[in-house]
């Protein structure tokens, strides 16, 4: 917010809901998930680690960024949840094709089981969904159909 | 490791109570020492299972039934939280530490509602922004994942609850006594799709317990000892999606291999089956995960009537979480005395008593990436 006499005078921020998405820091750069991928056992996990929960490797990662697209893998369709919460809504299991899955709520699509279609290709988006207590934006990501 | 038998079981009727927690657990303890003929100064340690009230839970306890100056473990492992109790007793049992030993299971919820919500009201919450990580979304998700791998429908998730809301009925200790037809649970709000409200197992008060001993004294106390050839405790090891969508599969599939080699016996060779149906989806899955039949037909299993109580294999007479409760420490003790008294001929009932039933199995999980799943095989 930006009455007279509230603000700072610093820019208003935005941050991610969670520390694996890193959104975009110039012009023409895309949101993204990120990650890291055990050199060891091969598997990939979102967020950082220092011991892999696959193989107990120590500190033997590579960072990875996770594709903007992927795969419906399973889902359910929240009709009741905690007060505050909007349902119905969709939540997705989805894979994505570096070997990692994701779950995320399934937008743009009216929430009905008929709707959904297993291994349906899926795309990220970026949405505000608050401010929090310092009034930055904070931004998360969701999963939306996608063409193909 | 020496055999250990259950030699006393005490549970009360799940519900809602206005007396406190400690006084339902002091109730099931006293139920549990008067069927196995012993004043609780006998008692050598208290194993006490408890999630919401977790520290000093046994001590509580003890201020209601005797300071005896015995040693208390206060147990925790979130929905396994009870049957971890009666696995740590049996423990002590089988070492040779103790001989008389209690495992008591105790919660209060009231009328708290969907668990977690406080927790997904905070403003750092990611709850239902990056989907939904309560239990309901989570064995549901995992229910649609046996509905894209093998066809599985909703009216066969639905007759779990039926089957299991029939035997609750006829059960005294059940906290829903209601017949539900197909049409009843089908036509129920929707939770979580594909589980529907009557699918969907309640929150309650509750308190169970379980009075072990050597085998080679059981007689002392009790005609009828039932011997635990059994327990099994694990956590899920790590599959692929584990921290996007939880897996109840794994960790009971590595206990039930353990728990039928401890026990020298195979899926076959069960009268009953007592297994973590806190969701209708999540029954069919423990179906195949526990063997019951093969990969993919647990389906059928329902269709078929198999796990009805004149089927190949009974599952849920007691009501199962469904119709029975859920006060989640007391869950897994619970499950384990509705056991024994099959296993005894004594199921209160003549509507809900297994014939002949020689071998039962317990088990229970708590679902989180890592979770915890415990077994129990008892066999008379």
């Amino acid at each position: 917010m930006t009455e007279a006499g509230t603000t700072t005078g610093e820019a208003k921020k935005v941050r991610p809901i969670v520390p694996y998405l890193k959104l975009p820091e110039k012009e023409g750069e895309e949101a993204v998930l990120v990650g890291v991928r055990c050199k060891a056992c091969g598997k990939a996990f979102l967020g950082e680690r220092l011991v892999c929960p696959a193989c107990t490797a120590v500190n033997q990662f590579e960072p990875v960024t996770f594709s903007r697209t992927g795969e419906l893998y399973a889902y359910t369709i929240v009709h009741q949840s905690a007060p505050g919460i909007p349902v119905p809504y969709i939540s997705a299991i989805i894979d994505l094709p570096e070997g990692v899955s994701v779950r995320a709520n399934l937008v743009d699509v009216e929430p009905k089981p008929e709707n959904l279609r297993f291994g349906m290709k899926v795309e990220m988006v970026t949405r505000k969904v608050r401010e929090d207590s310092e009034g930055n934006d904070v931004i998360a990501f969701f999963f939306r159909p996608a063409e193909g | 490791m020496r055999e250990v038998a259950v030699i006393g079981v005490g549970m009360i009727k799940f519900g809602r109570y206005d007396k406190s927690v400690w006084e339902l657990a002091r109730d099931a303890i006293l139920e549990a020492l008067q069927d196995a003929g012993i004043e609780f100064k006998k008692v050598e340690a208290l194993y006490s299972g408890n999630m919401y009230r977790t520290n000093l839970s046994g001590q509580q306890i003890l201020q209601q039934i005797g300071l005896t100056g015995i040693p208390v473990v206060n147990v925790v492992n979130a929905c396994a939280t009870g049957s971890t109790a009666v696995r740590e007793a049996y423990l002590a049992v089988a070492t040779g530490l103790h001989d008389i030993v209690v495992a008591v299971g105790s919660e209060q919820m009231g009328k708290m509602g969907l668990l977690g919500a406080d927790a997904a009201r905070r403003e750092e919450s990611v709850e239902g922004i990056l989907g939904s990580g309560l239990m309901p979304a989570i064995f549901s998700t995992a229910g649609v994942e046996h509905m894209r791998k093998y066809g599985t429908t909703i009216e066969q998730f639905a007759k779990v609850s039926v089957k299991n809301h029939k035997y609750g009925y006829y059960n005294p200790r059940s906290q829903y006594r209601v017949l539900l037809s197909l049409e009843d649970v089908l036509n129920s709000r929707m939770i979580s799709y594909p589980n529907t409200l009557y699918m969907c197992c309640p929150t309650g008060d509750g308190a169970a317990a379980v009075v072990l001993a050597p085998m080679s004294r059981a007689r002392e106390f009790t005609s009828k000892p039932v011997k635990i050839a059994a327990s099994v405790l694990t956590t899920d090891p790590y599959t692929d999606r584990v921290f996007a969508l939880p897996d109840p599969n794994t960790m009971t599939r590595n206990a039930a291999k353990l728990a039928y080699e401890q026990a020298g016996i195979g899926p076959e060779d069960l009268d009953l089956v007592e297994l973590h149906d806190c969701f209708a989806t999540a029954e069919i899955l423990h179906y195949e995960n526990l063997g019951l039949c093969p990969e993919g037909e647990g389906g059928r299993l329902i269709d078929e009537g198999e796990t009805e109580i004149d089927g190949r294999i009974p599952v849920n007479i007691s009501g199962g979480l469904l119709s029975l409760g859920h006060p989640i420490g007391a869950t897994g003790v619970s499950k384990i005395c509705e056991c024994v008294w099959q296993l005894r001929g004594e199921a209160q009932t003549p509507d809900r008593q297994v014939p002949d039933c020689k071998v039962a199995l317990a088990h229970t999980i708590g679902l989180a990436s890592g979770g915890a799943c415990t077994i129990h095989i008892l066999v008379r």
